[in-house]
């Protein structure tokens, strides 16, 4: 019993770091007034454009460098969530096209970019089988021996990969910055009210790109933690990434578009997924109906939050809306 | 005085908001887009298959009407997404976010199916599918009148409401799945009353989707005719203009949110009914198959209008079919079709922002000219 809720709480946290990135990158970008509903879509450009960097990486080098293997995967990711972002910014802040549309078609894309190339890299460059990339995927998961051997706290929390640990520091600094610096002072009111912040000589514009951008960078590295971390440097078309990244948009609004909310939010959604392992003699179909849980809590919090009506748990004012200043 | 003030340089690039567009202008906008998407949709291609432009085009139309039978896959799978727009669009006009299409067809799906195995034999076959397609309206319109209520009575944020309501939909489908696996262990339902075909559409004109077809030109009329000339119509496009002019004028905003929705998720429902008994006769969480999402698009683009719906629909399809023709060639895989939908409809999005707004180069004659 013991070594099964151990399995279930450790379960819960790598489930969780999936959908934290996904919710703090997507936290940053509403906090301008942008909402993206491409975070499924941008954490599938992460997941990929990581795997494909390592794998050229692995497939040209017989004795691959852990180090490389962390850079060159973390940094196409980053890079290749951030340009999601870009597209998307461009066509809402610059082209001014409604925000929900572009998001669900930012979505379709980057899905379709995801499971084309991650069905099929591997025989393009001539390999059989599935796409794997174990040197890097070990780099990620990599631990501290002497610290994850410590018995039960090691195995609680010291049993996971570096990426788990990030998650919890940028949802920190997020915080930090979004409440206590000029900068997050001026991001939030742009996501407020931009016609004020631009006439505060605010620019507007520069900061809704910078947000949703780096937003998009921090959202992709859930895709890039799901590909390395929880399904071991692998591909799988079965489309958990999508169901993952609605989970994180939910996550934003579960969070009140507080970060720091989202490190216990995030862990308590793995543990709803996760719950039927501790559940003795649950049938294969009874296992799908306890899955539902995380959407059902997702819904109880969205009523629950719309009844309570508090000013600070209430989204930034002109989320939705794009800026065009002689329009007013 | 002959101090000057120091000038502001004029902006490279200055944007100015139209004040209309004639149509021949605003429809070459658009074509152009659509152009320009299949250029770089054609590109996309070469770079993976090195097959030269023309070959690529070639291939895409032959994947899509080569033969009789892709052809009417294509229509098949137009028909579907334009009768899953034709459902959207009363929702979108009226500016609540229903996301949940997915789900409202799945719902619909699911109770098609559980209909069809249990009944196969003791109903005929047009009396099994009216009531199938009763059940599976009735199954959509909850699906869709729960987020509206919430909507309408404490303002709940109906995006996240009806995206959730999705996931709720696709595990009760994996659960009925698994409850009716066929054969045990294969995690699949199988072709339902394959033997004694039960439950399917029947043929009309000859046609295996002659049904579908029928049908969902009626529900693409019937709707234009109801946004465009009747009352509720009106009042849709009030409220999704704005709520305060619609409480101005005495409109029930709650009514309208709460029937609107059971209408729109009504069709989506009877989306999912037409899916099961009229193509694949199966069900599976890939019944709706992620075209939820992009009917939202094929609606919002078509500004809501049905008809401009059949030719987006047909666009996407076309492509769609012609990439999945093109990656079995060479032994890639289907999903090159959903990249191919977005490099689309990034154009069209884009398009949108030329029919709204002008731009003024700097030293351009539009700019002398004032």
């Amino acid at each position: 019993m013991m070594d099964q809720l151990i399995r279930l709480l450790q379960s819960s946290i790598c489930f969780g770091t999936v959908i934290m990135y996904g919710a703090i990158g997507e936290i940053l970008t509403e906090k301008s007034g942008n909402l993206n509903l491409g975070v499924p879509g941008i954490m599938y450009l992460g997941g990929i454009s990581g795997l494909a960097a390592s794998f050229f990486y692995e497939f040209n080098n017989p004795n691959p460098s852990a180090i490389v293997c962390l850079l060159v995967s973390f940094l196409a990711a980053f890079a290749a969530s951030a340009l999601g972002g870009l597209l998307y910014s461009f066509l809402t802040i610059t082209l001014r096209a409604n925000q929900n549309v572009t998001g669900l078609t930012l979505t379709i894309f980057g899905g379709g970019v995801a499971n084309f190339f991650g069905g099929s890299l591997n025989t393009m460059a001539g390999g059989v089988g599935q796409i794997s990339v174990a040197a890097t995927s070990a780099a990620y998961r990599a631990t501290i021996p002497a610290l994850s051997g410590l018995g039960l706290p090691g195995k609680l929390f010291f049993s996971y990969g570096f990426m788990v640990y990030l998650a919890i520091v940028v949802a920190v600094v997020l915080h930090w910055f979004l409440n206590h610096t000029r900068q997050g002072l001026n991001l939030r009111a742009v996501g407020e009210n931009p016609a004020t912040a631009d006439a505060a000589g605010i620019n507007v514009i520069r900061n809704k790109y910078l947000a949703t951008c780096i937003g998009a960078g921090i959202s992709g590295m859930g895709g890039l933690y799901y590909t390395m971390d929880y399904i071991k440097g692998t591909w799988a078309s079965d489309g958990t990434i999508e169901s993952l990244g609605w989970l994180a948009v939910a996550l934003v609004i579960f969070a009140t578009w507080r970060s720091v909310n989202a490190i216990w939010g995030s862990y308590l959604f793995g543990f709803l997924f996760w719950a039927y392992l501790i559940i003795p003699n649950l049938g294969r179909k009874d296992i799908e109906l306890f899955k539902m849980l995380p959407y059902l809590v997702t819904i109880a919090v969205l009523i629950f939050i719309s009844l309570r009506k508090k000013r600070e748990n209430h989204p930034p004012a002109s989320l939705g809306l794009s800026y065009f200043r002689e329009e007013r | 005085m002959t101090q000057t003030v120091q000038h502001h340089k004029e902006p490279l690039l200055r944007i100015v908001k139209r004040d209309g567009i004639a149509r021949p202008k605003a429809y070459a906008i658009r074509i152009a887009a659509v152009l320009a998407s299949l250029v770089v949709s054609g590109i996309f291609i070469f770079a993976i298959t090195k097959l030269n432009p023309i070959q690529v085009y070639e291939a895409i139309f032959d994947g899509a009407f080569g033969t009789n039978r892709r052809s009417w896959v294509t229509i098949r799978d137009a028909m579907m997404l334009l009768c899953i727009g034709v459902g959207l669009a009363p929702a979108f006009k009226m500016k609540f976010w229903n996301i949940g299409a997915e789900g409202q067809i799945l719902i619909g799906g699911v109770v098609t199916a559980g209909i069809m195995r249990a009944w196969g034999g003791d109903l005929s076959t047009p009396a099994l599918l009216a009531v199938m397609g009763i059940v599976s309206l009735l199954c959509g319109c909850l699906w869709g009148v729960i987020p509206a209520v919430f909507k309408a009575v404490w303002n709940t944020n109906e995006t996240l409401f009806t995206l959730m309501m999705n996931y709720v939909a696709i595990q009760i489908t994996s659960y009925c799945v698994a409850l009716w696996e066929n054969p045990v262990g294969s995690n699949s339902v199988g072709i339902i009353n394959q033997m004694t075909a039960y439950g399917h559409f029947p043929k009309v004109f000859g046609q295996a989707y002659g049904l579908n077809v029928v049908l969902v030109l009626i529900l693409a009329v019937g709707m234009y005719i109801y946004l465009k000339y009747s009352k509720q119509g009106y009042e849709i496009s009030v409220v999704g203009d704005s709520e305060n002019t619609a409480r101005y004028a005495g409109i029930n905003v709650k009514k309208v949110t709460i029937r609107t929705m059971a209408i729109s998720g009504a069709i989506c429902g009877l989306a999912g009914f037409i899916e099961v008994a009229g193509v694949s006769h199966t069900i599976s969480t890939e019944t709706a198959g992620g075209r939820g999402f992009t009917a939202i698009i094929v609606a919002w683009l078509a500004q809501f209008n049905t008809f401009v719906m059949i030719l987006i629909s047909f666009l996407l399809v076309f492509l769609q079919q012609g990439a999945i023709q093109i990656a079995s060639q060479f032994n890639l895989n289907d999903y090159a079709s959903e990249i191919i939908t977005g490099i689309i409809l990034f154009f069209i999005l884009s398009s949108e922002f030329f029919i709204n707004y002008r731009v003024i180069v700097r030293g351009g004659k539009e700019a002398k000219g004032k």
